[in-house]
């Protein structure tokens, strides 16, 4: 960094309001994350009711990677590792769309949920249940319920995505979406004090949130990488809509089209994200909200850091719901809930004595 | 009428409006304006509450549709600019808005740089220099690492200002910029704009509702009657007593003061 910079003795310990410090800065952070994020899978591959001892990490991999795991520690391997990459996934989809709802509805309280869309999964999948379809109808059903109240959403909602919201209107697009959300959580109700009891367990879960019957997809990540990499792109933007909201297009925003692209976005990957999982609560709230709190509101740092963040935390959570009560499964949201609603509690009020 | 007119080299209009029709609730606010303001001239738009001061502001910085009739800015009509042009002729400062997440003070001064280098992931050195003179311009280089969200009222008008200054755009449209600022900084920002308009051609339209800080600043003003009917034209011609006390709904006077014109509300009887 060899630009002189007349900001620099202005910064303080933030540090980086210069390009180029906020560019390496921003580097810097990914890095740090993309190393936690490889140890937190590697930490979920060895935990567990039967531990894997790290010395046999390297040839249990080797096996998995030749196609054929044999051994007892390469079995447990792949099964872990699908777990806990089926974990990163759900949990860094959560953190992205939570940063994007929140910027949508330019209200750090929101949650990729607070729209509904995991009502409609939870309908679709509840309904799947009870008509004792298999695990992939289940999935199917989730998704596209999911789809159905975005579709719904967005066709009532359609004015508000376009011209943003008026300064003291409460915005359309969240009255509906937490009306429509009210309405599955009635269907809900409906369908578990219909269910028989056997399969009621398997529905409270779903509920919850659980990633015991989560297997490797590839879609998830698809979804995942492919928002990631469109989101990437627009940090700017979605910086000056955070900022200024409709005004943000007397900047130079398109501010119409890239209200409807967070939205498409953030939808998807809650759709996804509840697919493989079920409504895992608390990742899409939390998560954004941390990491703004530890690294700053810019959404060209703020979206891979919550990714990455958010995918650490689910993987870890999932690793204490198999361990903590081992051989005892706890579904991985209440651990999520649990230890969502102390931290942040703490920083709410800790930003707040500010 | 054709949108390519000819214009002449010099003073052709930054911004006009034809037959311009503003409305809300079924209430007229504005009928059929013919308006214009070359480079150089300082408007200050006058008017009641709700005879539409703010809509008419929005709807020149193309953030509201109007009910009929055509804008232009520098000869183009306004649906013809892209967002990212248009970013780079106007400027637009709304009426104080709250800050739903904790950027820093200088992030919302880059932010109004987006247009400079909008392809580009992170502002150039050239924006951080802009940002910085802005916010020295407006006294508040010291905030700049300061979360938004802990400044007082004045301090974030006076932010919001400068991020406006950074945007250094033709045209300055401004909603109430005096809002919320002491009477120092109220001085010192009409001074500022004047200095625009006078030394580098911009051309300024802000609504105020104090008419002694725009007295000397001010060339020209727009008053909205409220009723659809308006009066525009050089401050000389359009401030006076009559018109203004009809404006304003409320007589004032005119009182000359050391060489210097105060208006002054008459005292209710």
């Amino acid at each position: 960094m060899d630009t002189p910079d007349k900001s620099a003795k202005m910064d303080g310990k933030n540090g980086g309001s210069g390009n180029n410090s906020g560019r390496g800065r921003a580097a810097l952070i990914v890095g740090v994350l993309l190393v936690a994020a490889l140890a937190s899978v590697l930490l979920a591959c060895v935990a567990g009711s039967v531990g894997v001892p790290v010395a046999e990490l390297a040839s249990g991999l080797a096996e998995i990677l030749r196609g054929q795991p044999e051994s007892l520690p390469a079995v447990l391997l792949e099964l872990r590792l699908a777990r806990a990459l089926a974990a990163f996934a759900t949990g860094a989809s959560l953190a992205l769309a939570g940063v994007m709802m929140q910027t949508l509805l330019r209200n750090p309280l929101a949650d990729p949920y607070v729209l509904g869309v995991s009502s409609g999964a939870s309908v679709g999948a509840l309904a799947a249940m009870l008509l004792a379809g298999a695990t992939w109808m289940v999935d199917a059903g989730a998704f596209c319920g999911a789809a159905a109240i975005s579709l719904l959403l967005y066709l009532l909602a359609r004015r508000d995505l376009r011209n943003g919201q008026a300064e003291g209107r409460a915005p359309l697009i969240l009255l509906t979406g937490v009306i429509l959300a009210a309405g599955c959580g009635a269907l809900v109700t409906l369908m578990l004090s219909l269910a028989p009891d056997t399969s009621l367990r398997g529905m409270v879960f779903w509920l919850m949130g659980d990633l015991s019957g989560a297997q490797t997809a590839w879609l998830p990540w698809l979804v995942l990488l492919v928002v990631l990499a469109i989101s990437l792109r627009q940090g700017r933007p979605i910086n000056l809509l955070a900022l200024h909201d409709d005004a943000a297009a007397t900047l130079g925003v398109r501010v119409g089209a890239l209200r409807k692209s967070l939205f498409v976005c953030a939808t998807l990957l809650t759709a996804s994200a509840v697919t493989s999982a079920g409504s895992i609560g608390f990742v899409g709230l939390i998560v954004p909200h941390g990491c703004r709190f530890a690294f700053g509101a810019d959404h060209r740092v703020l979206l891979p850091v919550a990714m990455l963040a958010g995918g650490i935390f689910l993987v870890l959570a999932d690793t204490l719901a198999r361990t903590l009560l081992a051989p005892q499964q706890l579904p991985v949201g209440a651990v999520t809930a649990l230890i969502g609603v102390p931290v942040f509690l703490l920083q709410l009020h800790q930003l707040h004595r500010k | 009428m054709n949108a390519n007119y000819d214009r002449p080299l010099f003073g052709y209009p930054v911004i006009d409006t034809q037959s311009l029709k503003l409305s809300i609730a079924g209430r007229t606010l504005v009928d059929r304006l013919e308006w214009q303001a070359r480079p150089g001239e300082c408007w200050c738009v006058i008017g009641r509450n709700g005879a539409g001061k703010t809509t008419l502001l929005r709807t020149l910085a193309g953030l509201h549709q109007p009910d009929g009739g055509r804008i232009r800015i520098d000869g183009r009509q306004l649906p013809e600019w892209s967002q990212l042009a248009l970013a780079r002729q106007r400027a637009f400062l709304p009426q104080a808005k709250s800050d739903a997440f904790g950027y820093r003070v200088i992030d919302t001064v880059l932010a109004a740089r987006y247009s400079f280098h909008a392809g580009n992931r992170w502002e150039s050195d050239s924006d951080h220099d802009a940002a910085l003179a802005a916010l020295l311009a407006m006294g508040v280089d010291g905030l700049a690492q300061r979360d938004v969200r802990t400044l007082s009222g004045g301090e974030r008008q006076r932010v919001a200002i400068a991020a406006m200054l950074a945007q250094d755009s033709a045209l300055m449209l401004l909603d109430e910029p005096a809002n919320a600022l002491d009477l120092a900084h109220q001085v010192s920002t009409m001074a500022l704009l004047s200095r625009l308009c006078r030394e580098r051609q911009k051309t300024v339209l802000m609504a105020v509702h104090d008419l002694n800080l725009v007295h000397g600043i001010a060339t020209h003003a727009l008053l909205l009657m409220g009723d659809g009917q308006w009066h525009a034209g050089p401050v000389a011609g359009v401030m006076t007593a009559e018109l203004l006390g009809r404006c304003l709904g409320h007589p004032v006077e005119l009182v000359q003061h050391h060489g210097r014109v105060l208006y002054v509300a008459t005292p209710c009887a």
